[in-house]
């Protein structure tokens, strides 16, 4: 058996860990669902409460595909980490940003 | 060679570990482009600004990509289970959803270049074009990785146990979908409700 054989047959023996397409299609219709909810804000007045809503739904959906139909729920908690890693990067850098231009606007003695 | 000449010292394959690493690196990459977006979302140097979206075409657009993630893990469960049948049906499925999100995104892009939103207009204009854009880019080379692999499958160069490339593709789409999850809601809906109160 070759490396990359060997490997794959590894992968293909961790995979029947993974859902059934039963369940992937109750989670689309979830999304589904979540999505309606956020298009929903858009026509319907929410007051106060749409972005926060907006910011929660978007993180539902998010945490629902990386975990369900990336994996993430069922694989190496690494793979957790270099995505949550990037992301957190990612927020670093946007805070970081908004720090260096209110502070560049910010009034001077 | 032997399984075990494989064995690394995480204990998983590397070249998984190598594409979720690429997947963490590109949440850097969108992240720079959506601060830039957010920063600049009021310099429309008196061009268009956010009111010319459109929440309901976008909308649809969105929801196909989003169930072309239930087309693209359909196939890899499929190859999973050795339907390589199932899997090249599903995969065309998923790669054909891309194509009609592309060409809504063409779509979008020409009707805002015709109302005056134009890439070098305002730094409004070039950060939502170029995060959009670059997220086109990726859906497309995703459509092209999809179409590979469903002909080499078909020409039988891809087995039935090799579901991990199905996989590594799939990982790829996902995270296509993923980011859209977070523009659609931070450069479309949020702006356009703050617009609306």
């Amino acid at each position: 058996m070759s490396t990359t054989e060997a490997a794959e047959a590894t992968d293909q023996h961790d995979a029947h860990d993974h859902p059934t397409p039963r369940q992937y299609v109750n989670i689309a219709v979830v999304l589904a669902v979540l999505t309606a909810l956020e298009v929903s804000t858009y026509f319907f007045d929410f007051g106060v409460i749409a972005i926060p809503l907006l910011v929660v739904l978007m993180i539902v959906k998010f945490i629902y595909v990386a975990g369900w139909f990336m994996h993430l729920k069922f694989d190496s908690p690494i793979f957790s980490r270099m995505m949550y890693g990037g992301l957190t990067l990612a927020l670093v850098l946007y805070a970081l940003t908004i720090t260096v231009i209110l502070l560049d606007q910010a009034p001077t003695l | 060679m032997s399984a075990e000449a494989h064995a690394t010292t995480l204990g998983m394959d590397h070249r998984k570990l190598a594409m979720w690493t690429f997947l963490g690196s590109e949440f850097l990459f969108f992240g720079a482009f959506v601060s830039a977006y957010l920063l600049y979302l009021d310099t429309t140097a008196g061009g268009p600004g956010v009111e010319i979206f459109d929440i309901p075409f976008t909308s649809v657009s969105s929801f196909v990509l989003l169930m072309s993630s239930l087309t693209m893990v359909l196939a890899h469960s499929a190859h999973s289970r050795g339907d390589l049948r199932r899997m090249r049906l599903w995969v065309l499925a998923t790669a054909g959803q891309g194509m009609v999100f592309l060409g809504g995104q063409v779509f979008e892009f020409t009707v805002f270049y015709r109302e005056g939103l134009e890439l070098g207009g305002s730094p409004f204009a070039s950060s939502f074009f170029v995060l959009t854009g670059f997220h086109g880019i990726h859906v497309f080379v995703g459509i092209l990785l999809l179409l590979s692999l469903y002909t080499l499958s078909l020409t039988g160069k891809i087995k039935p146990n090799q579901d991990l490339k199905t996989e590594m593709i799939g990982l790829y789409w996902h995270f296509v979908d993923i980011i859209w999850v977070i523009i659609f809601t931070v450069v479309y809906l949020i702006p356009e409700i703050a617009v609306l109160d």
